[in-house]
C-alpha cells in the first residue's frame, strides 16, 4: 500500500486573517499537493467570533484535515488528538482508495457490513503506528496570542511525547507569524524532537499583522524543497511490509 | 467538551428515539442519555427484552476500533474485563451515517462516588479486583491506557469493579491512543506514552491519590517530588505510600506484583492476640513485601517462608470470604 510519509500542517491560531491571501484557497491548496492541514483555535477568556469559527472550519474543511476550538488549558490533550485523528483519517482514506481498487467503485469501509470492518482498521490501527509523519506547525504569533504561546510550547512538547512514543519516526518543524521582518519566520528545522523549541519560544516577539493565507503557502512550498533519497528507500521497505499486511 | 457539530445533535437524542441498525435490523429505544465524550455518546437503551448501554458516533473508525478490543476480551474466558458485546451496527437517519456498537448496561456509580458513598475501606478491596483484572489484561497483551475513575465503574452486589470505555485501549509497545492528562504519566513527567504494564500501574496509583484529592491538582514541578509530596499531606493516603510510589516510579513489572503489596497493606498490622514480637514480624513483612520487587534485598530464609505462608494464608481467606 501506498503511504509513505503523512504530511501534516497544523495551525494555532486564535482568530481571523488579515493580510494576503485566502486561507481557505491556500488550504485548498495543501490538500492538493498531499498536505494535510489541521487548525486549533485557542480560546482564552474570551470567545472567537464566528468569521474567526468560520475560518477555521473552512481550513480544515479544505485542508482535508480536523479543527478543533478549545479554552487554552485543554490544548495540550487537543493537539494530540487532533493530530492522531487526523492521521488515522488520512490512513482512512489511503486504505479506501485501495480498497475501491479491490472492490471495484466506490465502496468506502463503511459500505462494508460492519463484521468486514475490523481487520481493515486493524490495518489502518497498524499504519497510525509505523508510518513516518512530517509536522509543520505554524503558529500565529499576533498580538492577542503573546499570553497564549507559553501553554501553546507546553503543548507542543506533549505532542511530541505522545508521537515519539510510535514507531514510526517523526519530523516536526516549526513557524511563526507574523515574522520579525517578514509574514512568516521559520524557528525550527525539520527535527525528530521538540525539546529545542524551550529556547526559541522564550524569543519570540508577536506582531500586529495576521497573515494566515501566506504562511500556508510558504509551509506548502517548505514541505516540497526538502529532498531525502535515504528516507524514502526506507519508505519503499515500509510499503512493502504494509503491502504484505493487508 | 470537545465535540463537533453532529456529534452536538447526537448527543440531543430524546428519550423514545429508536435507532434502527441497517444491517442486522435490530431496534433500540432511547431511555436516557449514560454519559458522552470524546468518541461519542452513550445511551441506555432497550431491546426487545432488556436495557442496555448503546454508543454512537459519527466517527465509524473509532466505534470500530472499541469493537474490535472488545471482541477480544471476549475471547479471555471468564473474565470481566469490559462489557459484553452484543451488537454493532450503523444507524441511517435523515441521510446521515452513525456507527453504534451495544453492550452490557453496567449499573452502578464511579469508583470515586462509590468510595465517597461507602467508606475508604473498600478502596482496597476494589483495587485487589482492578488489578486482577490487568493481570489479564497485559497477559493478553493488552494496556488499558485510559484509566481513570470515570471509566472504573462499581457493579453489585457483589460488589465488582468494572472497566468500560476501552477507547485508550492500546496493544503492547505501541503509542497510548488515549489518556487523560491527570493519570498519564507523561504528562507528569514521569515517562514515555509507550503502552507497557507500568503504564497503567501509574493510573492506578493516580486513582489511589484521586481518592483523597477528589478535584484533582495541577502538575507545578511535576515528577515523584511533587506527587508523593501531595500524598504525605493526606494521612489517609498513609496505608498506600509506598505502594504509591512504587507504582508512580515504575517499580511494579506486573499489576500481579501490586496487587500482593495491595493485599499485604489491607492486613490487619496490630491484633489484641498477637505477640508483641509477631506484631513486629507483620509490620516488617508489611514493609518486605511493599520492597521486595523493587530493591531485591535478600532476606532470611525463614522470613521468606514465613511471609509466603503468611501470604498465601491471607489469599486463601480472602478467596473465601469472597465466596462467601
Ligand atoms: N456499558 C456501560 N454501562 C453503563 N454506563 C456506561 C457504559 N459505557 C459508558 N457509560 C457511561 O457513559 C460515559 C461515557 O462513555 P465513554 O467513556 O465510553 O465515552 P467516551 O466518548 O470514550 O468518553 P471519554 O472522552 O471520557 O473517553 C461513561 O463515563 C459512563 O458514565
Amino acid at each position: 500500500m501506498r503511504t509513505g510519509t503523512l504530511k501534516q500542517i497544523l495551525l494555532i491560531t486564535d482568530g481571523c486573517s488579515n493580510q494576503g491571501e485566502d486561507p481557505i484557497a491556500m488550504a485548498t491548496l495543501a490538500r492538493e499537493q498531499g498536505v494535510t492541514i489541521n487548525v486549533i483555535g485557542v480560546m482564552e477568556q474570551d470567545v472567537i467570533d464566528d468569521q474567526g469559527l468560520k475560518e477555521i472550519e473552512g481550513i480544515a474543511l479544505s485542508g482535508g484535515g480536523v479543527s478543533q476550538v478549545v479554552y487554552s488549558q485543554q490544548l495540550s490533550q487537543t493537539v494530540q488528538m487532533v493530530t492522531r485523528k487526523a492521521m488515522t483519517q488520512t490512513l482512512q482514506g489511503v486504505v479506501n482508495k485501495e480498497l475501491q481498487q479491490i472492490l471495484g467503485g466506490t465502496k468506502k469501509m463503511e459500505d462494508l457490513p460492519p463484521e468486514k470492518r475490523g481487520e481493515i482498521m486493524e490495518v489502518v490501527d497498524e499504519l497510525g503506528e509505523t508510518v513516518e509523519l512530517d509536522v509543520l506547525i505554524l503558529v500565529d504569533t499576533s498580538a492577542s496570542m503573546t499570553h497564549k504561546l507559553p501553554t501553546v510550547k507546553e503543548a507542543l512538547l506533549d505532542l511530541s511525547l505522545s508521537l515519539n512514543a510510535r514507531s514510526g519516526s517523526n519530523r516536526f518543524s516549526v513557524f511563526a507569524f507574523p515574522g520579525k521582518k517578514v509574514e512568516v519566520e521559520k524557528l525550527l528545522d525539520w527535527t525528530p524532537n521538540l525539546e529545542s523549541l524551550t529556547t526559541i519560544f522564550s524569543k519570540l516577539s508577536t506582531g500586529g499583522i495576521t497573515p494566515t493565507g501566506p504562511a500556508i503557502k510558504e509551509a506548502i512550498s517548505y514541505f516540497q524543497q526538502k529532498k531525502r533519497s535515504l528516507r524514502s528507500m526506507l519508505s519503499r521497505d515500509d510499503e512493502q511490509f504494509f503491502e504484505e499486511s493487508i | 467538551m470537545m465535540m463537533n457539530n453532529s456529534l452536538k445533535s447526537l448527543s440531543k437524542l430524546s428519550p423514545g428515539t429508536v435507532i434502527h441498525g441497517k444491517w442486522h435490523r435490530n431496534q433500540y429505544t432511547i431511555i436516557k442519555e449514560l454519559g458522552n465524550g470524546a468518541n461519542g455518546v452513550v445511551y441506555l437503551v432497550r431491546d426487545s427484552s432488556r436495557q442496555v448501554a448503546l454508543k454512537i458516533s459519527d466517527n465509524p473508525s473509532s466505534i470500530i476500533s472499541e469493537v474490535n478490543v472488545l471482541k477480544s476480551f471476549t475471547k479471555v474466558q471468564g473474565s470481566a474485563l469490559g462489557p459484553s458485546l452484543f451488537d454493532v451496527d450503523d444507524w441511517e437517519t435523515v441521510g446521515k451515517q452513525f456507527s453504534f456498537y451495544v453492550m452490557e448496561f453496567i449499573k452502578g456509580p464511579n469508583l470515586l462516588t462509590f468510595i465517597q458513598q461507602k467508606g475508604p475501606e473498600w478502596l482496597g478491596v476494589l483495587l485487589l479486583q482492578l488489578l486482577a483484572d490487568l493481570d489479564v489484561l497485559h497477559e493478553k497483551g493488552w494496556v488499558f491506557g485510559d484509566l481513570k475513575p470515570e471509566n472504573l465503574l462499581v457493579n453489585g452486589p457483589p460488589i465488582r469493579v468494572r472497566c468500560i470505555d476501552v477507547g485508550g485501549t492500546t496493544i503492547k509497545g505501541r503509542a497510548i491512543k488515549e489518556f487523560t492528562e491527570f493519570y498519564d504519566r507523561g504528562y507528569w513527567g514521569m515517562g514515555s506514552r509507550k503502552a507497557d504494564e507500568r503504564y497503567d500501574l501509574f493510573a492506578v496509583a493516580m486513582v489511589i491519590i484521586n481518592t483523597a484529592y477528589p478535584g484533582r491538582f495541577n502538575k507545578t514541578t511535576g515528577g515523584i517530588s511533587q506527587l508523593m509530596g501531595m500524598v504525605k499531606q493526606k494521612p489517609e493516603l498513609n496505608l498506600y505510600q509506598s505502594i504509591i510510589k512504587n507504582a508512580l516510579s515504575g517499580n511494579y513489572q506486573t499489576a500481579g506484583e501490586m496487587r500482593r503489596d495491595v493485599l499485604a497493606a489491607l492486613q490487619p498490622r496490630k491484633q489484641k492476640s498477637d505477640a508483641g514480637n509477631q506484631v513486629k514480624s507483620r509490620s516488617q513483612l508489611h514493609r518486605n513485601g511493599a520492597k521486595r520487587n523493587v530493591t531485591k534485598k535478600k532476606g532470611g530464609l525463614f522470613e521468606t517462608a514465613l511471609i509466603i505462608l503468611t501470604l498465601s494464608f491471607l489469599y486463601f481467606f480472602y478467596i473465601y470470604v469472597q465466596i462467601l
